[in-house]
């Protein structure tokens, strides 16, 4: 590990592929826009200057062929790390992803398999609109098959990506781009803090694991558990301090495989739970997680699961902060939490 | 795990560079531009297979001396040449004022169309006014020629009080029905097969329209465009396929979308449809090509494929730094010139415009825009409060609203009354 530096998310996304194309000849990097300018977000700058054209290379706009030529390289022995330049481009990909990278280990019987991450920054409060903002996370924790990964921080972030990419099953990796450059605190009107003001930005300069499938507890408390991941973690953090209530902060990091344990042993402790998350809610993987608690804690909850999630709409453009669930969407279910 | 034969020489994999990256000296030289009538124009009749030759060719009017020649000449009155050049200025003095106004804050995005302007405008004017188009989001040439309210595309770039979108989308993705324009998407290529099923709809219903369809050439690795392709040839759909090779993709050149071995237009012939490749920086061959792919498409010879070869002046969008990844100056050095300089020498050559009259109309246009500007400002610019009501945001997700969505839409009024006290007015 040895020393380490002040990273944003970009600089720690960026480290933790430099590392790997470093370690591992069989890692490979492809996507729109990511080889020669290092992508649009920046996260692969410098990487094709220092390793080669044949490792770091742009390809033609074609989410489909860029995951389905991933899943080939795969079967060929390859570790590819394919970037799919925003999550709301995936779709044409989903055939390569859902019906060949998921399952070519369980049909084949483990003779061939998909060792690939897709790397895509996904979710809202950029101003995207509704093709630059989606989390269509539960999309893929719905597909047998494939691992969920969100970091919600620098530290997480290069440690849970170098793990997804030694991991030997398809993993995709969502990048929160809202806090690419800093932190979130759900106030809009706020200026942006930059990482370097946050713990984790102190990232260890060289080869780390965050290992798939941990949660983390990012507060301590006995009041109510908040499982969340993601932009979301922080906007939390915000609203708990704001209304001082001695709320558990589970940062879920791997949505599947899920750290269920983590999550039955804070549930079973504070006896009421709440769900955030920015995806829509019909479906979401909150749903999961509260049926998951359910099922589990039943007889220690005093309160019924509560959820806040993004509306079923659409992203809207201009009504962006009145789509997104901020601090008022979750003080109000704190405080009916913790009423019930 | 390589298996390594020894008598054989190890594979290489090709990865495709542009020529010139930042700091090179631009050297378009080795563009070969073939003479006009190097390939003189077919009957609109004829068969695809007959006139493969087109697809390598250059479809060209304007020639270096600014005169009209040659077979593919529209022969355009100096009236409607001087539509053309007042709209395709108009394009660009809009665009010009809009990146402004983007820069200063007053919105999001924005997204300009500088150089290309003839592949909208010229076409625009070649089809019918009620001919279906199906643009991507670098085709606002055809709403401003086709007399699209200026104020309405303002309101919404500015996500205004007044947009009819109702601030959903993004700048620029423009919807006009009224004018045969269909809603743009964000993701690319999707409008190619639908341009398809329109103008295969239109044929079944015995219409006399026909639909016209535009990507870049980024998006032509999409697998819409390929699906698209093998529709409108399967049924012989009265469509035009437009690609506007502008060289770019952000900052991809058009060598990553399959450049470096054949034309774009070429993709058209394994299809078996008639492909065009056209100086798409001059006007009158964009539309003189647009006229016969049209008139093919209106009398059931089938669907067109075109390639304009152009140039993307400007970045990609406000979002992007083209200084990072493409030698400066490439415009100023590309061998097909720039569209309205080229209509302007041209009227100027017939006597039908001076250069004292290109500068009043650029002043003119530059004024218009700048006054429609504060017209659209005065119905709000993006987070300043003069949005659509909230509510609106849960409306036309279904044609009616079901339960959940009226719940999340109380609870979301609810929550505007915690934040800005109760005094908040539901407007
Ligand atoms: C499905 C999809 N993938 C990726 C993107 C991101 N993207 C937006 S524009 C663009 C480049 C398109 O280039 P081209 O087709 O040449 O059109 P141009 O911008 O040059 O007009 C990319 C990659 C997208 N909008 N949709
Ligand atoms: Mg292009």
């Amino acid at each position: 590990m040895g020393s380490t530096k002040t990273m944003n998310m970009i600089e720690a996304i960026n480290s933790a592929l430099d590392i790997m194309l470093e370690r591992d000849p069989d890692v490979v990097l492809m996507g729109e826009d990511i080889g020669y300018f290092g992508g649009v977000f920046r996260a692969t700058a410098g990487l094709q200057a220092k390793h080669g054209k044949t490792r770091v290379f742009d390809t033609p706009i074609s989410e489909c062929g860029i995951i389905g030529a991933g899943v080939g390289m795969a079967a060929y022995g390859l570790r590819p790390v394919p970037e799919i330049q925003f999550a709301d481009y995936i779709y044409p990909g989903l055939d390569q992803l859902v019906s060949e990278a998921a399952r070519l280990r369980y049909r084949s019987a483990g003779d061939f398999i998909c060792p690939m991450t897709v790397r895509s920054p996904f979710g809202g409060g950029i101003f995207g609109g509704q093709t630059h903002s989606q989390s269509p996370e539960s999309l893929f924790t719905h597909v047998c098959g494939i691992k969920t990964v969100v970091p919600s921080n620098p530290h997480d972030a290069k440690g849970l990506l170098i793990a997804a990419i030694e991991d030997n099953d398809p993993v995709i990796f969502f990048e929160p781009k809202r806090i690419y450059n800093g932190p979130f605190s759900g106030y809009y009107d706020r200026p942006v803090e930059p990482w370097s003001k946050h713990a984790a930005s102190d990232v260890p300069e060289g080869y780390y694991r965050i290992e798939l499938g941990k949660a983390g507890i990012v507060r301590e408390g006995e009041a109510l558990t908040i499982l969340t991941y993601g932009t979301m973690v922080h906007v939390v953090q915000t609203v708990v301090a704001e209304l001082r209530v001695d709320a558990e902060i589970v940062d879920l990091r791997t949505l599947l495989p899920l750290d269920v344990d983590t999550i039955e042993e804070s549930a079973k402790k504070t006896g009421r739970c709440l769900v955030v998350h920015e995806a829509t809610r019909t479906s979401g993987f909150g749903a999961e997680l509260a049926a998951l608690v359910q099922e589990r804690c039943f007889y220690h909850l005093e309160a019924p699961v509560e959820r806040v999630t993004g509306f079923d709409t659409p992203y809207p453009h201009s009504l962006e902060w009145a789509y997104f669930p901020g601090p008022v969407r979750i003080a109000g279910a704190i405080e009916k939490i913790m009423k019930d | 795990m390589t298996s390594k034969k020894s008598n054989l020489a190890p594979l290489r994999l090709h990865i495709p560079e542009p020529k010139f990256r930042p700091g090179d000296e631009a050297d378009f030289s080795d563009i070969s531009i073939p003479a006009i009538d190097a390939i003189a124009r077919p009957d609109e009749a004829s068969v695809p297979a007959d006139i493969h030759s087109l697809a390598f060719g250059l479809v060209r009017v304007l020639d270096n001396d600014h005169q009209a020649k040659g077979s593919w000449n529209p022969n355009l009155d100096a009236g409607q040449l001087r539509l053309m050049l007042r709209n395709m200025m108009l394009t660009r003095a809009f665009d010009d004022r809009m990146f402004r106004a983007q820069r200063q804050g007053k919105t999001s995005f924005y997204m300009k169309s500088t150089g290309e302007e003839a592949t909208s405008v010229a076409t625009a004017m070649a089809l019918a006014s009620d001919d279906m188009c199906f643009p991507s989001y670098r085709q606002q040439g055809i709403l401003l020629t086709r007399g699209y309210p200026i104020v309405r595309m303002m309101n919404q770039i500015y996500s205004n009080s007044q947009d009819h979108l109702k601030g959903r989308q993004l700048p620029i993705m423009y919807s006009a029905p009224e004018h045969s324009f269909f809603t743009i998407s964000g993701n690319l290529a999707t409008q190619y097969p639908q341009a398809v099923g329109w103008a295969m709809a239109s044929a079944s219903r015995g219409d006399t329209r026909i639909s016209a369809v535009w990507c870049g050439e980024g998006s032509t690795a999409e697998g819409d465009f390929h699906s698209a392709m093998t529709f409108a040839a399967v049924y012989n759909a009265p469509v035009i396929l437009q690609v506007v090779n502008n060289q770019w993709a952000i900052s991809s050149f058009s060598g990553i979308a399959g450049g470096e071995r054949t034309t774009f237009a070429a993709r058209g012939l394994g299809y078996g449809i008639a492909s065009l490749r056209v100086d798409g920086n001059d006007p009158l061959a964009v539309y003189a090509a647009m006229r016969w792919a049209a008139d093919r498409a209106r009398t059931n010879n089938g669907p067109t494929f075109i390639e304009y070869f152009t140039y993307r002046a400007e970045g990609h969008s406000t979002s992007d730094d083209p200084g990072a990844y493409r030698a400066a100056k490439e415009f100023e050095k590309w061998p097909l010139g720039d569209p309205v300089d080229r209509l302007k020498k041209h009227l100027i050559l017939l006597g039908e415009w001076s250069e004292e009259q290109h500068q009043a109309q650029h002043e003119e246009l530059a004024d218009l825009v700048k006054k429609t500007q504060k017209e659209a400002e005065a119905n709000g610019i993006l987070g300043h409060g003069m949005h659509q009501p909230f509510e609106t945001m849960f409306e036309d997700v279904f044609e009616e609203m079901p339960w959940h969505l009226k719940e999340q839409c109380d609870q979301m009024v609810a929550e505007q009354y915690r934040k800005f006290g109760p005094e908040w007015e539901p407007k």
